[in-house]
């Protein structure tokens, strides 16, 4: 079966998930969303390539981020922004998803980007637009449920060659509540595909998923230790809405076994970088010394997000 | 469909260009090149021409008319701009002038970072087959060739080659 995200001839129409994307792929994006980010610099912070197109921002969950970074990136490419507030809307009357989609289509969307609690929402709405002759229309998974956020893996991978230039050497660690996180899950598969020789998960064991070994990453519950050696360090936001049951006995708990300080990340090698995909909950899984030091590299990661997503955007809205 | 049987040398074409340009370029006119056939001709021609020059270079994938047809392919660079457009006296550079879009869509591109006072274009090679109204202030050669040839110049070593090839323009 084909890659539901690639055309016949191996070309992105769809961004749906890093897992199983071609290398060259992912490095095509990469290389694309560089020219994006000085464009910010102009006088005129626009490009006309997305000229006459529309872009439809379905947010089927709240996110005020990740939807104005999109919102930004599509203005950037001179795209008309439509956004919908989903949940007060048409699901709430009854109407199903594919419906909704098949309506936004008849207004003439071009792409869709999708964010929704149930993982495989983005991909049934491509499987469908593919099935429909309507491949015209593209996707962009912007987080669905526990599965991928595609876009957020790019831009991690994007922050960490810009200051590192390779993956061939590295060591990178995602600390935190890996169960619940979407964005992990498409860092390992973007950091594994581009060939970095260790990635590490560090949490405890209620917070990382069953079998995590299987994605080929090294397991540390001892943060100090997962630490050492490391080029890079992603933090992840500790998901209290999405916990059920007593998965942690405290957020104060948590700070002091995960939370990342100064002392710890001496650990990591004294040119470390230190990402957080935001929002940040400061006194909870990372110091606010840490967050706003030196390492820290997580308003860059914001900045260069535009630019990733501008690349991607013109990519597939350039594939039929 | 023909080949011209005088290929003129790239050396003496640039110089003929840097000589038509010489009597008549501002003192700090800007040269800009359209990568990528244009950045390194920028770069001589700042040598040889009298004046204070700054360079830029100038990418026009965005700025292209055949982005809903192609797609982006890939292979952009930064376009550097590393002075004020506002106001400023611009010269652009590219190797060969043939249908004027990729001028048009560098014009397009300078508009977005500021007003200039004045674009003019240089190029090594005018091949002619306009399809927008678009001419060269300063030329190195004229060619007449076929639709079905590109006109091809190229870096051997520290020298330029002009060549007409058959294949897609």
């Amino acid at each position: 079966m084909r890659n539901p995200q690639l055309n016949a001839n191996g070309e992105l129409t769809h961004l749906l998930t890093l897992e199983g994307l071609p290398a060259d792929v992912v490095r095509q994006i990469l290389d694309a969303a560089d020219p994006f980010v000085p464009i910010a610099e102009r006088e005129v912070k626009k490009v006309p390539l997305l000229r006459g197109k529309a872009v439809f921002n379905l947010f089927f969950e709240n996110s005020t981020r990740t939807r104005t970074t999109f919102e930004i990136a599509a203005k950037r490419l001179s795209a008309d922004v439509i956004n919908l507030n989903i949940g007060a809307s048409s699901t709430s009357k009854g109407e199903t998803l594919l419906d909704t989609v098949d309506n936004l289509v008849a207004m003439d969307a071009d792409i869709f980007v999708v964010r929704h609690a149930q993982s495989g929402a983005p991909h049934m709405i491509a499987a469908h637009l593919n099935a429909h002759s309507r491949s015209h229309v593209h996707v962009i998974n912007a987080g669905d449920g526990r599965h991928a956020h595609p876009t957020q893996g790019l831009l991690d991978l994007y922050t960490i060659r810009h200051y590192k230039k390779d993956f061939h050497n590295l060591t990178v660690a995602i600390v935190g509540d890996v169960l619940h996180s979407r964005v992990a899950r498409s860092l390992i598969h973007g950091l594994t595909t581009l060939g970095t020789p260790e990635v590490r998960v560090i949490g405890p064991k209620t917070l990382l998923p069953a079998a995590v070994e299987a994605m080929g990453v090294r397991v540390f519950h001892d943060m100090r230790k997962g630490l050492a050696g490391c080029d890079a360090v992603v933090m992840l936001r500790l998901q209290s809405e999405r916990m059920k049951g007593a998965l942690l006995p405290s957020a104060g708990e948590f700070f002091k076994n995960y939370g990342l300080t100064l002392e710890k990340l001496a650990c990591a090698k004294p040119d470390v970088i230190v990402m957080h995909p935001g929002p940040m909950n400061r006194g909870v899984e990372i110091d606010s010394a840490v967050a706003d030091g030196a390492r820290s590299v997580i308003l860059p990661q914001v900045t260069f997000g535009i630019a990733v997503r501008m690349a991607v955007m013109s990519i597939i809205a350039g594939n039929r | 469909m023909t080949i011209p049987e005088q290929i003129p040398d790239g050396e003496e074409a640039l110089g003929a260009l840097a000589e038509r340009m010489r009597a008549a370029v501002a003192f700090n006119a800007a040269f800009v090149g359209i990568y990528s056939g244009g950045a390194w001709l920028a770069q001589r021609l700042a040598a040889m021409i009298p004046g204070e020059h700054p360079l830029g270079y100038i990418d026009v994938s965005y700025y292209r008319d055949d982005y809903s047809r192609v797609g982006l392919k890939g292979g952009a660079k930064r376009t550097e701009l590393p002075f004020d457009v506002e106001g400023a006296n611009i010269v652009l550079v590219d190797d060969v002038l043939y249908t004027g879009r990729s001028v048009r869509a560098a014009v397009n591109e300078l508009f977005d970072f500021g007003r200039p006072a004045r674009i003019e274009l240089a190029v090594l090679v005018d091949r002619g087959g306009r399809e927008l109204p678009v001419e060269p202030t300063y030329f190195g050669v004229r060619l007449a060739v076929a639709h079905a040839l590109s006109v091809v110049v190229s870096r051997d070593g520290d020298r330029l080659r002009i060549a007409a090839e058959k294949g897609p323009v």
